[in-house]
């Protein structure tokens, strides 16, 4: 395959409260069967030779089920193909010659470490607010003895396909992290396993999310355009029945 | 649990509290919109329309109260969702580029909403704190008979309209309504809703303009 040359504005950032800016860096030749991720390793690779610090970057599965990696590519979380990871992303899909400004994920609740890292604990202390089920382990139930509709499987699968990666926040106007939580919310009050707890994880994962200082959902939708794993706002509008639902009408604050 | 206090501590509660107030907002429009559009039948029907609704008295006022109170919420709520959007974000990006998510009427809803306020503050100078003895049909033909007053008018009612757009779509999804079956009839129904309100409404300064005969 070819090679192409790129001219590649990375945000340059020391640690937390260092002032950052965009560097500008000649790619070299790149060939676009690379993914993006690897076109990094290729530059930083030169980087280190020259004694100068590489470029750092989240990352780990590098197979887009893990959700480590992102950054914003050209203003678009995790590049510009629909329902792909960073990591998934091609060099095929960019032309010689392109000029590329990669950012961090930029949220008040999303700090940036160094670089392109960002620290995304914020989506851990969520789910640790309410995103469990708390069942007692003990003998393996059989299975089928809890009879679920197909579609409810379905739906919960869907919402469960989200991989934390944090790139609705990112694409969000008001930095919100509704889609995140919805999807959680929808994956677990969707199975009767979650129903016990559903009120409680509503309430409990929306109030974390608040103090967190994540932004108000003004349903944009351009969450669920970035959403590497297509996570439908329509689990936005189930979130916000649960949370009506148990705040109005459940004995749980 | 239950009150309005803990909703409004809650982002998802302002939402709802939003869009609560909107729909209502939005259902007052519809009955201003059906009220103006008396003004099609001529100048006595439209002023017999308005001498009905003065007669109503003390049912006006209770009415007017509840209104402006409505305004106040959705505005407050709306002004302290859009600082709290912004602080969210403190660190702009350097190149901002749409998802394909957002439509005209989303991105500019703060500042539809602020040319609404000044409207309704010049609205209600016109013809609410206003010499209630003229005819309703004159104090129209009066005021929007002038350029300048009339294009102010038509602007405002645009935005009303740019509001709406995505308005009436999106207090749906803020009260935990979005449904496969129903969705894509909500989001044209919404577009509907906003074309029809803003070409009546604007129907009116336009007449008023052009038309040499329109409530004479
Ligand atoms: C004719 C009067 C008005 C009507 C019918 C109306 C209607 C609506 C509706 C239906 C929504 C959607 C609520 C939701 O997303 O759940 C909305 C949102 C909004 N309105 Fe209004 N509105 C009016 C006036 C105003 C005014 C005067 C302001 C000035 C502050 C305003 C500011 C906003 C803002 C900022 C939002 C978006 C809130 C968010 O999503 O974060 N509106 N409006
Ligand atoms: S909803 Fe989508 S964008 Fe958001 S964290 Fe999950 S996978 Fe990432
Ligand atoms: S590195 Fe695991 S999803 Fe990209």
């Amino acid at each position: 395959m070819s090679d192409i040359h790129l001219t590649l504005k990375i945000w340059r950032q020391e640690g937390p409260d260092a002032p950052g800016r965009l560097q500008t860096y000649a790619s070299g030749p790149i060939s676009t069967d690379m993914s993006f991720l690897e076109m990094l390793d290729v530059l930083n690779e030169r980087l280190t030779g020259e004694g100068e610090e590489p470029v750092a970057f989240d990352h780990d599965c590098r197979e887009g089920i893990c959700g480590m990696c992102g950054a914003v590519v050209n203003g678009h979380p995790h590049g510009p193909e629909k329902e792909t990871t960073l990591c998934q992303l091609h060099m095929r899909h960019f032309k010689d010659g392109d000029t590329l400004v990669i950012e961090p994920f930029r949220a008040r609740a999303f700090r940036i470490e160094k670089d392109l890292v960002v620290d995304r604990s914020g989506l851990d202390k969520m789910i640790t607010a309410g995103g469990f089920v708390s069942v007692n382990t003990g003998g393996a139930p059989d299975a089928n003895a809890i009879p679920i509709p197909q579609k409810n499987a379905e739906e919960a699968m869907d919402a469960a396909a989200c991989i934390g990666c944090g790139a609705c926040v990112a694409a969000c106007p008001n930095a919100s992290a509704m889609l995140f939580v919805a999807a959680k919310v929808s994956h677990l009050s969707l199975l009767p396993q979650g129903h016990p707890e559903r009120a409680r994880r509503a309430l409990d994962m929306v109030r974390e999310m608040d103090e967190l200082g994540f932004g108000n959902c003004s349903n944009e939708r351009e969450c669920e355009a970035a959403c590497p794993k297509g996570i439908s706002i329509r689990n936005i509008a189930r979130l916000n029945r649960e949370f009506l639902k148990a705040a109005i009408l459940s004995d749980e604050d | 649990m239950g009150s309005i206090g803990s909703l409004y501590r809650s982002s998802v509660g302002k939402k709802s509290i939003m869009a609560a107030s909107g729909l209502l907002l939005s259902l007052f429009l519809l009955t201003h919109l059906l009220g103006n559009s008396v003004s099609f039948l001529g100048r006595d029907a439209f002023n017999a329309y308005a001498e009905k609704l003065h007669s109503l008295g003390g049912l006006v006022y209770v009415f007017e109260i509840g209104l402006l109170t409505l305004f106040l919420i959705h505005i407050i709520t709306g002004i302290i969702l859009y600082v709290e959007n912004l602080q969210a974000r403190p660190a702009r990006y350097s190149v901002n580029t749409a998802e394909g998510g957002r439509s005209w009427g989303s991105r500019t809803m703060p500042y539809t909403g602020v040319i609404i306020i000044v409207f309704i503050i010049v609205h209600l100078l016109n013809f609410h704190f206003t010499d209630k003895s003229v005819p309703v049909a004159d104090l129209v033909r009066g005021l929007l008979s002038r350029p300048p007053l009339a294009l102010f008018y038509i602007v405002s009612l645009l935005a009303v309209a740019l509001h709406l757009s995505h308005g009436a779509w999106s207090l749906f999804q803020s009260i935990g309504f979005n449904h496969d079956k129903y969705n894509g009839v909500l989001l044209k129904g919404a577009l509907a809703f906003s074309i029809l309100v803003g070409t009546v409404f604007i129907l009116i300064p336009v007449l008023a303009l052009v038309s040499r005969s329109f409530l004479l």
